[in-house]
């Protein structure tokens, strides 16, 4: 029984096996099937590059904003750019009433015509009140159109910022050591310091820059100070220009050499009967790692009776900076500064100041500062404006 | 003294040189590194990647795909970033997972254009990303006066082209170690 059963399922199996046999599609037919399928690989791969090509536009509109068509809006935004800096100053003063003051406030405005016309402004609340009677001031200093008219040059129209010394151009708080600004630049350059004129810039050689202006110049009092003769550009007397140049090398990695001179005809405009001046200024910076270096010359050399007499023919001044970058957020300096704006005078004693003291940065543009003030030898002899100082700044 | 200046503007004006300009065009860029066949690839910028950027350049990143080159174990990267107010467009060419070159393709401030000198760039070259902490240069960069947020700019494009070359298939230790 067990034998037949075998035997059954033998022949079944070679019944099925040739009937399968004959339907096993020819070579013709495999043919067929391979060029259908063929047919739909390339349809397939043809949808997978229309997709690509989808999903690129669609990327590229998605980048570009607002899927192709850019909005008016949208444009002056892109080219319109808003910034500013400011800082507030603690001084606590050894002889006199301590003062806390809202020293700077600064909105940057500027907006970008085309490739090669652009706008830059500068508006600033100084001491945090302005008014009669207050404080403070609102001051526009700096508002210039820029032409880059061929590669590499342009000339700037309007009220800039005077190329000369450190810190007139380059003065956030960020960038520079100690809660006040150096007194040497403050009162001999005088920083901050800006004109309305023309103004051309560009580079000689790599690394060697220049810039030449025709501006609006200084109104002092016959034999007064420079500081006091800064016009600022409101309804400013013209009688007289000034001429300004400065060469500025930044060749070499780390290094910054320049010179600026400046010419003003008769800088009281009309007051006295001769009072041409001559500013010269040399500065140098060199950093190195951690370490950085900062010394700066500044001279005045004024004609005219009055000035002769009352010793400010001669007004200079020069400081040294060294500093040290403890870590990226903490840096350390000390100050030797002398100036005197009377230097035409023998019997006037030049002001030394030596500043010493630590900045701590919370981001690259927000800073904290404590510095301490000693004035060594004051022209009136005093030392009424010891301090130590605190301060906040930031940038952006 | 008036004719003295009047001089130097025009002795000036007529001599100087690019503060701000192209310097090189990718396609010039690209020869200097890689074969002309070889072909642009494309990084997807996903969810993770887009965060890591973000935090990288301290501010939004809406590109949605960046394009560089690759070969072998090294990758090419044109990249912007805002200085003071307009973009500086720089290619950076990364190997074996450090900076071999960094080039300003172009510079469009018209102040801290120094940075394009050979004396700065060469700074980056062999530079990594440091091995603990977040995505930074494993040295430091020595600045130029008066171009410090230029500077800055640099950085992070230098830093953000090694952090990118690590998200390719020529990073060799792709699916490795991913640093921090």
């Amino acid at each position: 029984m067990f034998k037949k059963s075998i035997m059954a399922i033998a022949i079944a199996a070679v019944t099925v096996s040739a009937h399968a046999a004959d339907e096993l599609p020819t070579a013709a037919e495999m043919w067929k099937v391979i060029q259908q399928q063929q047919k739909e690989i390339q349809a397939l791969k043809s949808q997978i590059e229309e997709t690509d090509v989808k999903v690129t536009a669609t990327a590229d509109a998605v980048e570009q904003g607002s899927g192709g068509t850019v909005s008016k809006l949208a444009q002056w935004t892109e080219k319109t750019k808003i910034g500013g800096y400011g800082e507030h100053h603690f001084n606590h003063f050894e002889d006199k009433d301590d003062k806390i003051d809202a020293h700077r406030f600064v909105v940057y405005l500027s907006h970008q015509f085309n490739d090669k016309v652009s706008f830059f402004s500068e508006l600033e609340l100084e001491h945090s009140l302005a008014g009669e009677g207050k404080p403070g001031e609102v001051e526009l200093e700096q508002a210039y159109i820029q032409w880059d008219y061929t590669g590499g040059h342009n000339v700037q129209f309007g009220q800039f910022l005077v190329p000369v010394g450190i810190m007139n151009e380059t003065h956030e708080p960020d960038t520079f050591y100690g809660t006040e600004r150096n007194l040497v630049e403050k009162n001999v350059i005088p920083v901050t310091w800006w004109e309305t004129g023309v103004m051309f810039n560009g580079e000689l050689a790599p690394g060697l820059s220049y810039s030449a202006a025709v501006h609006s110049g200084l109104k002092t009092a016959d034999g007064g100070s420079i500081r006091s003769g800064r016009q600022k550009s409101a309804k400013a007397t013209a009688e007289d220009l000034a001429y300004t140049g400065r060469l500025k090398y930044t060749g070499i990695q780390g290094l910054e050499l320049a010179a600026t001179i400046q010419y003003q005809e008769d800088i009281t405009q009309g007051v006295a009967s001769e009072a041409d001046a001559l500013l010269t200024e040399f500065h140098a910076i060199y950093s190195a790692g951690p370490v950085s270096v900062r010394a700066l010359w500044a001279s005045w050399d004024v004609d005219g009776d009055g000035f002769d007499t009352a010793g400010s023919d001669d007004q200079e001044g020069w400081y040294i900076e060294p500093s040290y970058r403890l870590s990226e957020k903490i840096g350390v300096f000390a100050r030797y500064s002398e100036y005197n704006n009377k230097a035409g005078d023998s019997d006037s004693i030049d002001a030394e100041i030596w500043d010493y003291g630590i900045n701590y940065w919370l981001t690259p543009t927000v800073v904290l500062k404590a510095d301490y003030s000693d004035y060594v030898n004051k022209n009136s002899g005093s030392t009424d404006n010891d301090a130590f100082n605190l301060g906040v700044g930031w940038s952006f | 003294m008036k004719t003295v200046f009047a001089i130097i503007l025009l002795v000036a004006s007529s001599v100087c040189l690019a503060q701000k300009g192209q310097f090189i065009t990718e396609a010039e860029f690209q020869a200097r590194f890689f074969s002309a066949d070889v072909q642009q690839q494309t990084l997807w910028v996903n969810k993770h990647l887009k965060s890591d950027i973000e935090g990288i350049l301290n501010r939004r990143f809406t590109t949605l795909r960046i394009r560089y080159w690759g070969e072998n174990t090294r990758t090419a990267w044109i990249l912007e970033e805002i200085g003071k107010e307009l973009p500086i467009t720089v290619g950076v060419v990364i190997e074996d997972d450090k900076i071999y070159e960094v080039s300003i393709l172009e510079y469009r401030e018209s102040r801290g254009g120094e940075v394009r000198y050979p004396f700065f760039t060469r700074q980056f070259q062999q530079l990594k990303l440091q091995e603990v902490g977040p995505y930074r240069l494993d040295k430091s960069i020595d600045g130029i006066t008066g171009a410090t947020l230029s500077v800055r700019a640099l950085k992070k494009i230098a830093t953000l082209a090694l952090f990118l070359h690590r998200q390719t298939p020529f990073y060799p230790l792709l699916g490795k170690s991913m640093g921090s």
